[in-house]
């Protein structure tokens, strides 16, 4: 759906060359939400830029929708839809008119039908003929998501969608683009929220000029950290820990003691459900009281401090 | 076409809610307007001495003024001098209109969205083109009816008024007024996708002003022949500056430096 071969786009400043992605290789598959992660100025508002056909190509070559870039830019135009970091709304003017002007310019077939339709499913309808300049921030948003959804696009560029959003704004713009993961479209989503990019992303790119790695939240996980058991134990004995080492397949236990005398073992392993039940067995054996048994989940943030620091997990991540 | 008329009503309400923009457009032509007016209509009240006269006598070597009495001619001298002002008048109105109209979006961050929509850089350049440019067409047009009809009571006589309806003022009002909007919008559009700033826009556009300012005082000081020959000349001049600033407006406006410079 979605494709890049070696993407690169340089910008000049001051006579040097800046380079804002260089060598960019990424499939996004059809009706999937990509999640596109980077710091400020890692490139990821200028690979949607390239990817809308705003600006050109410097090297390498992208294909929309299975339309190349650079070649039939009016046409991806058409079936793309794309929110840019802030609204650009045309605030003099009212909600209903907004959209109406781009349904236009979209040659959307029922101009009044489509502009009633997202205005009512994004909750603006009662305030259509009121100016886009009047409205909250979160209302805003909405109405640009609207508009990017007018024409009814295959692909949708979402670039920091919740980023300028109160809470309850963010949280009503996050519920929409969830509904319409159902609809069959292809989402690119630039975030900086990796809670929203971990709830709403089948598969996550973390970006920096190049792709530092790619795949879903979950096995990037692996990859970094690999899978963790965390049983939480009464009380601490060194016997315990030993035991544990002692079996076959684990990898490694960290102990952590508590002031209270009870203590977690944090048991690095290849497979939980399997190798669980033994474990606990052993520990009950030795004279353990074991209160809980859970698996360590490292949050994506974890996941992306340590991309950031230390690159792509070995024999995995990047495409 | 459905395009450029999407375009051309955006512009068009947008501005009407601008009340800068818009009393630009509409107060502008008008005090414009009162100039030649008063002109005409103090002219019809004051006395002629024969040192006027021969301060004029240049000017009245024009065969229009012959056979006037020496009131009807400075009458008619004065007035027609102020049709400068009604050529000035197509290029003020479109230029603050044009200025806006990129640099506006850019600052209000409309202009991603729209050059994100399927619509090529000439249907949006011809969109915004035509829409900053039939108001200044229109409001000279509606000037140049306020003033005849002032002209109708104030001109001490027929043959004066005739002057402003002879096909000199014809051929400017009706030829060179639409190709100066044209020229006036294509270098407002043209300063406007090369600058961030409206204030900067606006004056740099402004500057267009010039040339037409010599031509007034040139006519004022009696140096330049103001005569149906002088407009078609100044018509076809500008008909060419048309063609290629219509065409460097197109090459000029670069959707990616004006995304990814402006700041």
């Amino acid at each position: 759906m979605i494709r890049t071969e070696r993407l690169c786009k340089y910008f000049q400043s001051n006579g040097s060359e800046v380079r804002a992605v260089d060598g960019l290789d990424l499939e996004v598959r059809e009706g999937e939400v990509f999640g596109f992660l980077g710091p400020n100025g890692a490139g990821k508002t200028t690979t949607v830029r390239i990817l809308a056909c705003l600006i050109g190509i410097t090297k390498g070559r992208a294909w929309v929708n299975n339309l190349e870039v650079g070649q039939v830019d009016l046409k991806i135009r058409a079936q793309v839809g794309i929110l840019t970091e802030s609204p650009g709304l045309y605030e003099r003017l009212s909600a209903r008119r907004n959209l109406e002007i781009f349904a236009n310019l979209y040659d959307v077939g029922d101009v009044p039908g489509q502009v009633e339709k997202y205005l009512r499913l994004l909750g603006l309808w009662e305030r259509r003929d009121a100016e886009a300049g009047a409205f909250s921030k979160g209302m805003k948003q909405k109405l640009s998501v609207a508009r990017a959804l007018l024409h009814e696009p295959p692909v949708l560029f979402l670039d920091e969608p919740t980023s300028a959003l109160d809470p309850e704004a963010a949280k009503t713009v996050r519920d929409f683009i969830e509904t319409l993961r159902g609809q069959g479209r292809t989402i690119f989503l630039c975030t900086h929220n990796l809670d929203e990019a971990e709830r709403l992303c089948d598969r996550i790119a973390v970006f920096r000029q190049k792709l530092i790695a790619v795949d879903t939240p979950e096995a990037l996980r692996r990859q970094l950290f690999g899978r963790q058991t965390v049983v939480h134990l009464a009380r601490h004995d060194e016997r315990f820990a030993a035991a544990v080492r002692g079996l076959t397949d684990v990898k490694h236990v960290d102990v952590v003691t508590s002031d209270d005398g009870g203590g977690k073992l944090v048991i690095s392993l290849n497979d939980p459900a399997a190798q669980n039940p033994g474990i606990v067995q052993t520990l009950v054996g030795q004279g353990a009281q074991v209160q809980f048994v859970n698996e360590l989940r490292h949050s994506l943030e974890d996941v992306y401090l340590s991309l950031m620091q230390n690159g792509a997990a070995p024999g995995g991540g990047a495409q | 076409m459905k395009k450029i008329r999407t375009i051309i009503g955006k512009e068009w309400a947008d501005m009407r809610r601008n009340k800068l923009v818009f009393y630009v457009v509409v107060l502008v032509p008008l005090l414009m307007t009162a100039i030649p007016v008063v002109m005409l209509a103090i002219m019809g009240h004051v006395g002629v001495s024969q040192n006027d006269m021969n301060e004029l006598g240049r000017m009245l070597d024009n065969p229009l003024f012959v056979d006037m009495s020496p009131i009807e001619a400075m009458q008619s001298v004065m007035a027609s001098n102020m049709l400068v002002l009604f050529l000035i008048m197509p290029l003020m109105v479109p230029v603050t209109i044009a200025s806006y109209s990129i640099v506006g979006e850019k600052i209000s961050r409309s202009l991603e969205p729209l050059l994100a929509t399927p619509i090529t850089t000439t249907q949006l350049l011809l969109g915004k083109a035509f829409a900053a440019a039939a108001p200044g067409v229109v409001m000279t047009w509606l000037s140049y009816a306020v003033f005849l009809v002032f002209a109708y009571f104030f001109s001490v006589s027929t043959r004066v008024f005739g002057i402003f309806i002879d096909p000199m003022w014809l051929i400017a009002m009706f030829v060179l007024v639409p190709l100066l909007t044209v020229m006036a919008v294509a270098v407002g559009i043209i300063v406007s996708s090369r600058t961030s700033d409206p204030r900067a826009a606006e004056q740099l556009g402004s500057l267009i002003i010039l040339p037409l300012m010599v031509l007034y005082i040139g006519a004022m000081a009696g140096f330049i022949m103001l005569n149906s020959t002088t407009f078609w000349l100044s018509s076809l001049i500008t008909l060419l500056l048309d063609l290629g600033l219509g065409y460097f407006g197109v090459v000029l406006f670069q959707r990616e430096t004006i995304l990814t410079r402006w700041k």
